[in-house]
């Protein structure tokens, strides 16, 4: 075994720090903001008076309790808990000695401190399993060493290190001995088959802040901080030309108001006195560009749908000659608006800017590029700049973008005051980016039974690519063409949970319904076909693995009863994101005369399943964000303004909408892959489809709601 | 500025603030109990839900000269050890995704349970309607519901 020694690599490697007074580090001193109680684990052992650090991932107490750092944002798909799991099925201690600390962002330490594209568990797996491993093999060298007997005749469990000639000894008495231990370079992973901690639902780790109210999110923060809220143009494309900021001055509590960029900002000594200073500003602006219009987008994309670009994104055979020979083409559009993200807790971020330093905390997805962008901005150097990492009140997408955190930044740079800024909702719904509005084109040829050519045309708003080329059908089809449009507008549009995806699924997989009902196929029947294919002739190269999709398609046919479902109107989808396979089948049913999607049940390839109480949360939740976007979801432009801005307005999916769902998972030992967006494409695929066996009604327009009358 | 006493969890509390004041940022910024979430501000999330007297309210629209000397219970001072069935229901089941709207769903759920010892699934959807849930836990939300009692 190759090594390396403690001490010469102390620096970098293993920093031993003991923390003083022991108790917990929980992260942050501005969470003494508010009140709260200690963190209450069932642990049985003491609170440590010592602490050692180990490999950056972890804390051992002189207890045998283990701090865990989970390294990346938490934003509620549960990495802050499913992570650290990781670390110590490796390490081999019991979990319910484990506590869990989000980790500051820190380049130095961690690699990838990103939530998004469901990447998370993907990428980290292996240096989330090393680091354990590392721990657990440096402990044991420890105890060999102590005992003066070959590493390979001791054992561990649950923490506890044991030789048979010595009493045992649990982490915490190794902890303190590891300083000269040779640290293993060649380090062995565990055999999956042995995993205890991974596979087992684990509750999440903040649960108990979480229901019981104590301090835990962005919002919750900095309580004393002076509040900043931000007038921001009527419509994409103003600018402020003058305003009046008398009557705001006059609200008690508010202290100062100033503009930056085409913005005002007014500071106040409390949430309550800034929403009412913002609402008194009488602002006039002016407009020098084009201001957008819902319409007008939708024409521009459908009139480009009908254009041939320069350069296809994918062209496999020749579909021109084979379109030219079919028996008959088919040939739909389908059309999709723009979407807020609207996650449930508003945009804010916390800042304290002095000449020393810039001081950052709050929820975002992405860490190191917003403290790129604010070291830019504010001309100071990186190393200037910490951010540390709140729990996220959800994101979608959203908080990849840290547009508020450069208000903020310039806002707080005036100021040299500790302040946050807060979003409203309107401000929310406003202000953006947004999933983009888009709209595709499906043309097939169908000769003697068969499809014989596909033509994919995709058009989105600020795309640069529209589609998925790589994906089903590619492959399965030897005339086979992709094509995208870019329409340009000042609308800002940006990712969305499962970006283009999201509605290019549905569009797919609507689509493939209806060449099955006219070709008098079973829709699941059809595409198994292309795909058993597909196996031994693939056209090209493809992104997704067909025995993966065959097995959730035939997975969830065997599960939801699809071929003995008498009576029922049922709806088929399958797709494939983040490198994940899910099908979904739903029913519709008409009650009382209205029509409900009642269950939908969903088979799922993800590899090995971590956390499955989390993974369930996941699936569950994407399957509903699609159901409630694709029926409801709209968010249309006048001159430039959004006319959705609230709730009232906005119509989201609520708890008497959801259907009951069924999850099962296809039984892996691979490579985890991603849960968060996953599940969302397929569902308004299977749910259209369904209301079309209930209603004869084919849709190809979202939100639903507004195609089929109000449903129940 | 006003002066109120305010019954909160149990205490009395003395508070000085404009009259027009929701509820909703009287308990956060000024009394700094911050389980009580703003998401809407016109009461059509649910994120905010407290109790007054018993009956869950929209602290958001509610201005604080309203109130007078109704009682108000919000997330922190539903039970003293954070074990409210609810609560060890919500821990059992693993209900929350983000957690942000999860402290208004709990306050609207006990409102029911006090009410209805078993609720039917009808009477859940009913009664947890006004509570949005972004992540879509409504699933989890419904069973944690149902185990209460059973």
């Amino acid at each position: 075994m190759k090594s390396r020694n403690v001490s010469e690599e102390r620096r970098s490697f293993l920093k031993i720090s003991a923390v003083a007074g022991g108790g917990f580090i929980l992260g942050f001193p501005w969470l003494l903001g508010c009140e709260s109680d200690p963190l209450i684990i069932e642990t049985t052992l003491a609170q440590p008076n010592k602490w050692y650090d180990l490999t950056g991932y972890l804390k051992i107490g002189d207890t045998g309790l283990v701090t865990i750092m989970s390294p990346n944002p938490e934003i509620g798909q549960n990495v802050k808990t499913s992570m650290p799991m990781i670390v110590a099925e490796e390490l081999e201690v019991d979990w319910k000695n484990v506590v869990v600390e989000q980790a500051p962002f820190d380049e130095s330490k961690f690699e990838r401190q990103v939530a998004g594209g469901s990447q998370s568990i993907r990428k980290s797996w292996t240096a989330l399993r090393t680091a354990g491993a590392t721990a657990k093999q440096i402990l044991l060298e420890a105890a060999a060493k102590k005992w003066g007997v070959p590493v390979g005749e001791c054992k561990v469990e649950k923490g506890i290190v044991s030789h048979p000639n010595h009493e045992s000894l649990h982490y915490g008495q190794l902890a303190a001995t590891i300083e000269n231990v040779q640290i293993p370079i060649d380090i062995t992973l565990k055999d999956p088959k042995y995993f205890t901690i991974i596979g087992q639902g684990k509750m999440n780790v903040d649960m108990d802040q979480i229901v019981t109210g104590e301090p835990l999110f962005g919002i919750d923060q900095a309580m004393d901080a002076l509040v900043a809220m931000v007038k921001r143009p009527d419509g994409f494309g103003m600018k402020l030309a003058s305003f009046d900021d008398q009557k705001t001055r006059e609200i008690n509590g508010v202290v100062d108001v100033f503009k930056f960029e085409e913005k005002i900002a007014v500071i106040a000594k409390n949430t309550w006195s800034a929403m009412k200073g913002v609402k008194a500003l009488e602002a006039n602006y002016i407009s020098d560009e084009a201001l957008a219009d819902s319409l007008d987008i939708s024409s521009s994309l459908l009139e480009v749908l009908s254009q041939k670009p320069k350069e296809a994104k994918r062209n496999d055979g020749d579909v021109t000659q084979a379109f030219s020979e079919a028996e008959s083409i088919v040939e739909k559009t389908y059309e999709a608006p723009f979407l807020p993200h609207n996650p449930l807790e508003p945009m804010n971020f916390y800042a304290h800017i002095t000449d020393e330093k810039v001081s950052l905390s709050g929820p975002i997805q992405t860490p190191a590029w917003t403290r790129n962008r604010v070291a830019e901005l504010l001309g100071r150097p990186e190393e200037e700049i910490s951010i540390d990492m709140t729990r996220m009140g959800g994101g979608f997408g959203r908080r990849l973008y840290g547009n508020y955190v450069l208000e903020l930044a310039q806002i707080a740079d005036k100021l040299r005051k500790p302040v946050k800024i807060m979003y409203s909702r309107e401000d929310e719904m406003l202000s953006g980016p947004f999933r983009p509005a888009s709209a595709y084109t499906f043309k097939a040829a169908l000769n003697k039974g068969k499809i014989t050519a596909y033509h994919l045309t995709g058009a989105g708003v600020n795309m640069s690519n529209a589609c998925r080329e790589n994906n089903f059908p590619a492959g399965t089809l030897a005339n086979y063409r992709v094509d995208s449009h870019n329409v340009k507008s000042n609308i800002p549009t940006g990712a969305w949970r499962a970006p283009i995806t999201n509605f290019l699924a549905f569009a797919e997989q609507a689509f493939f319904d209806e060449l099955a009902e006219v070709l008098s196929k079973d829709p699941i029947d059809l595409r198994l076909e292309l795909l058993r294919n597909a196996k031994d002739n693939l056209v090209g190269e493809v992104d997704y693995e067909i025995d993966k999709m065959i097995g959730v398609i035939e997975l969830a046919r065997l599960k939801s009863g699809w071929d003995n479902a008498v009576g029922k109107h049922l709806g088929f989808s399958v797709y494939y994101s983040h490198n994940t396979y899910v099908a979904e089948v739903a029913e519709a049913q008409k009650v009382n005369g209205a029509l409900k999607i009642t269950k939908v049940t969903c088979a799922v390839d993800c590899g090995l399943v971590v956390n499955p109480l989390g993974a369930i949360n996941q699936i569950e939740g994407g399957i509903i964000d699609g159901i409630g976007h694709a029926m409801y979801g709209d968010l249309t432009f006048e001159k430039g303004r959004a006319r959705q801005q609230n709730f009232h307005q906005y119509r989201m999916i609520r708890i008497d909408e959801v259907p009951e769902i069924d999850v099962h998972f296809v039984e892996s030992l691979n490579d985890p892959t991603g849960l968060g967006e996953p599940t969302l494409p397929p569902a308004g695929g299977a749910i259209a489809n369904a209301i079309f066996k209930a209603t004869g009604k084919r849709l190809y327009r979202q939100p639903f709601e507004k195609e089929i009358g109000v449903l129940g | 500025m006003e002066k109120y006493t305010l019954q909160v969890n149990g205490k009395l509390r003395e508070i000085e603030v404009d009259e027009d004041t929701p509820l909703l940022w009287v308990l956060r910024d000024v009394l700094q109990l911050c389980g009580t979430k703003f998401g809407c501000g016109i009461a059509q999330c649910g994120a905010c839900t407290v109790h007054l007297d018993g009956q869950a309210v929209r602290s958001c629209s509610i201005p604080i000269a309203s109130i007078k000397d109704k009682k108000i219970t919000t997330i922190e001072g539903l039970d003293q050890e954070g074990k409210h069935p609810l609560q060890e229901a919500w821990r059992k089941h693993d209900v929350p995704q983000c957690g942000y709207c999860q402290a208004g769903q709990i306050m609207t759920a006990a409102t029911l349970i006090k009410e209805t010892k078993r609720p039917t699934s009808e009477q859940v959807d009913q009664h947890m309607r006004g509570n949005l849930c972004r992540c879509g836990s409504y699933p989890k939300i419904k069973q944690a519901i149902l185990s209460i009692n059973k």
